[in-house]
């Protein structure tokens, strides 16, 4: 292709829109280590901060990483098997109930938990425990995980495979722990990535549902925005960096070799 | 017939209720298991669903009733003037992000997918790597970018002399919703462009199109159910999200933020319920009827939560 001034011009828009979405990553990152941001960077460079709010913040950091475990438990053991369920009985009620179940993604976070405050706000140990987190946080989770497990099903060829096992005597449960799970691993994999993710960045539910004893990481980020200096902030907002771009570039990764994969459905990359 | 089909297709036997629920599920696909067994794998799953989402959501749905006007509270929306300027500046807002990330990402993703130069895929996995963030976070980048200690801020200072700071009203807001929708609908094109059929461009070239004609009729519908899905899921998160107002200034009156405070500050339960229903049939039906056009699944990209 001749590179004309159309291809500088689009060349120019893309690099401004990177630099629209790397700046404030770069700056904010680096307001994380610098000894007093409002001199900048000549004051030095400290790893003081990231101290500070590992003190101050150390608990809801490590609620938020149990939350996001406990979350990938569940939709795990209630995810696939839905799945299943959804793609071997493709049904009219089967549907009706994907459609429930995706709802939750649908309507805002804020509303979904106003919902879960007003029914269950007055049982006292429960309103207060990390799992009334947990209780939101599958919910939001829950479709990510059944339609990236669904996808990879109704791709891969499974009733060949089940009719196989079947013919070979192997009852349900060993056909499904050793034939449906492990072939159904790249979505699986996918959709654990997504729910981790999903679950350590969650606000919108997660402040509603939060009390001052069960902050998790964002409610956290959210408060030292408020009201700790810049740096803080910064440094806070450095450590999401590091726990969640790796989770992102494996989910990148993982896309990319699906797609390379000679036969493959698109569905799977549309759920991702 | 379907029982039948169950008993040869694997070991498990039919039992009694099983006949119920293969008349509920319909028909099974051959070699799975049976309807017992189907219906028990997805017992946690209904659990869930009822205890968590139904009757919550239909308990709000009764409390709006509950309230001093009774019934009319579902059209306090309309009816009252702030929420409804409320409702009005949201639905704006949203329509605008959604066409700037659109036009946007329409052609950077394009380019992407059509040139190939050094640095390319670096640029690609930069543009999406916001990909999740939640929105406290969008809100913190807007703040670094456009806030009091902002690069933009910096920048007129040094140009102009004068600090140009717009992070935290709704210009801000809208810096935030297009940055969180940049990666999603980058990453719809780039999917729908490597679909396209370059010797369709080619043949309208070659018969003597323009290119606006080229890129209205050939290129243009190629891209369109990408573009509309990704579209609607932009629409659908700045209508909803809520964490990137409350970062930048909690006097921002979008319908999120009016619920947040009816909620907690005013303890005004039933009108909070009522907009938040309201909220969310309109999140809902525009996904809803984008699924219904376009066929996508397009709810269920990555919304992340801004």
């Amino acid at each position: 292709m001749r590179r004309d001034w159309k291809f500088y011009s689009q060349l120019g828009l893309t690099t401004l829109l990177c630099l629209f979405i790397m700046v404030p990553v770069v700056m904010s990152a680096l307001a994380g280590v610098t000894v007093n941001v409002f001199k900048g960077l000549s004051s030095g460079l400290t790893l003081r901060w990231i101290f500070e709010v590992w003190d101050l913040y150390a608990a809801s950091i490590m609620l938020s990483l149990g939350i996001a475990m406990a979350c990938l438990l569940v939709t795990l053991v209630v995810g696939v098997p839905l799945a299943y369920v959804l793609v071997r009985r493709p049904g009219r009620l089967t549907r009706l109930f994907e459609e429930l179940l995706t709802l939750p993604v649908a309507i805002p976070g804020l509303a979904l938990a106003l919902a879960l405050l007003i029914t269950y706000g007055g049982v006292g140990g429960y309103r207060t425990s990390w799992l009334f987190i947990l209780t939101g946080h599958v919910l939001f989770t829950l479709p990510f995980m059944v339609r990236s497990v669904a996808a990879v099903m109704s791709a891969m060829n499974m009733k060949t495979l089940e009719e196989g096992a079947a013919s070979l005597g192997a009852g349900f449960w060993r056909r499904f722990f050793t034939v449906i799970v492990p072939n159904a691993k790249p979505g699986i994999l996918a959709g654990a990535l997504m729910v981790v993710t999903l679950s350590i960045g969650e606000f919108n539910l997660t402040w509603m549902l939060h009390t001052p004893l069960t902050k998790t990481l964002p409610v956290g980020l959210a408060d030292a925005y408020a009201s700790m200096r810049l740096e803080i902030g910064s440094a806070y907002t450095l450590i999401f960096f590091v726990l969640i771009v790796p989770l992102l570039i494996a989910m990148q990764t993982l896309a990319d070799t699906k797609k390379r994969a000679p036969k493959r459905d698109d569905t799977l990359e549309d759920s991702l | 017939m379907s029982l039948l089909q169950n008993m040869k297709g694997g070991r498990s036997r039919p039992s009694f209720p099983s006949s119920i629920v293969a008349r509920i599920f319909g028909q099974a696909t051959p070699g799975a298991g049976s309807p017992a067994i189907l219906f028990l794998l997805m017992v946690p799953g209904l659990v869930i669903v009822a205890a968590f989402f139904l009757i919550p959501m239909a308990l709000v749905a009764m409390r709006v009733a509950d309230g001093p006007d009774g019934l009319a509270t579902y059209f306090v929306i309309l009816t009252n003037e702030r929420y409804f300027a409320s409702l009005v500046q949201t639905l704006v807002m949203s329509a605008g992000v959604t066409l700037c990330a659109l036009i946007l990402c329409g052609i950077c993703g394009l380019f992407l997918v059509r040139n190939r130069f050094f640095g390319r895929n670096m640029i690609t996995a930069l543009l999406t790597l916001p990909l999740s963030f939640p929105g406290t976070v969008v809100g913190f980048m807007v703040i670094m970018l456009a806030g009091r200690q902002g690069a933009i801020g910096a920048m007129t200072d040094a140009v102009f002399g004068d600090k140009l700071v717009f992070a935290y009203n709704i210009s801000g807001l809208f810096i935030g919703y297009l940055y969180f929708s940049i990666p999603r609908v980058i990453l719809a094109v780039m999917a729908s462009a490597e679909k396209l059929d370059p010797q369709l461009e080619e043949a309208a070239r070659s018969l003597g199109a323009p290119t606006w004609r080229v890129v209205k009729d050939v290129i243009l519908p190629g891209l369109m159910p990408g573009l509309i899905s990704s579209g609607a899921i932009c629409f659908a998160t700045a209508m909803g999200a809520f964490g990137t107002a409350f970062t930048l200034a909690t006097d921002i009156d979008v319908l999120p933020m009016v619920i947040y405070t009816e909620f907690t500050r005013n303890a005004n339960v039933a009108v909070a319920a009522a907009l938040s229903i309201a909220l969310g049939a309109m999140t809902w039906a525009v996904l809803a009827a984008v699924r219904f056009f376009v066929g996508n699944s397009a709810d269920l990209s990555p919304r992340g939560g801004a």
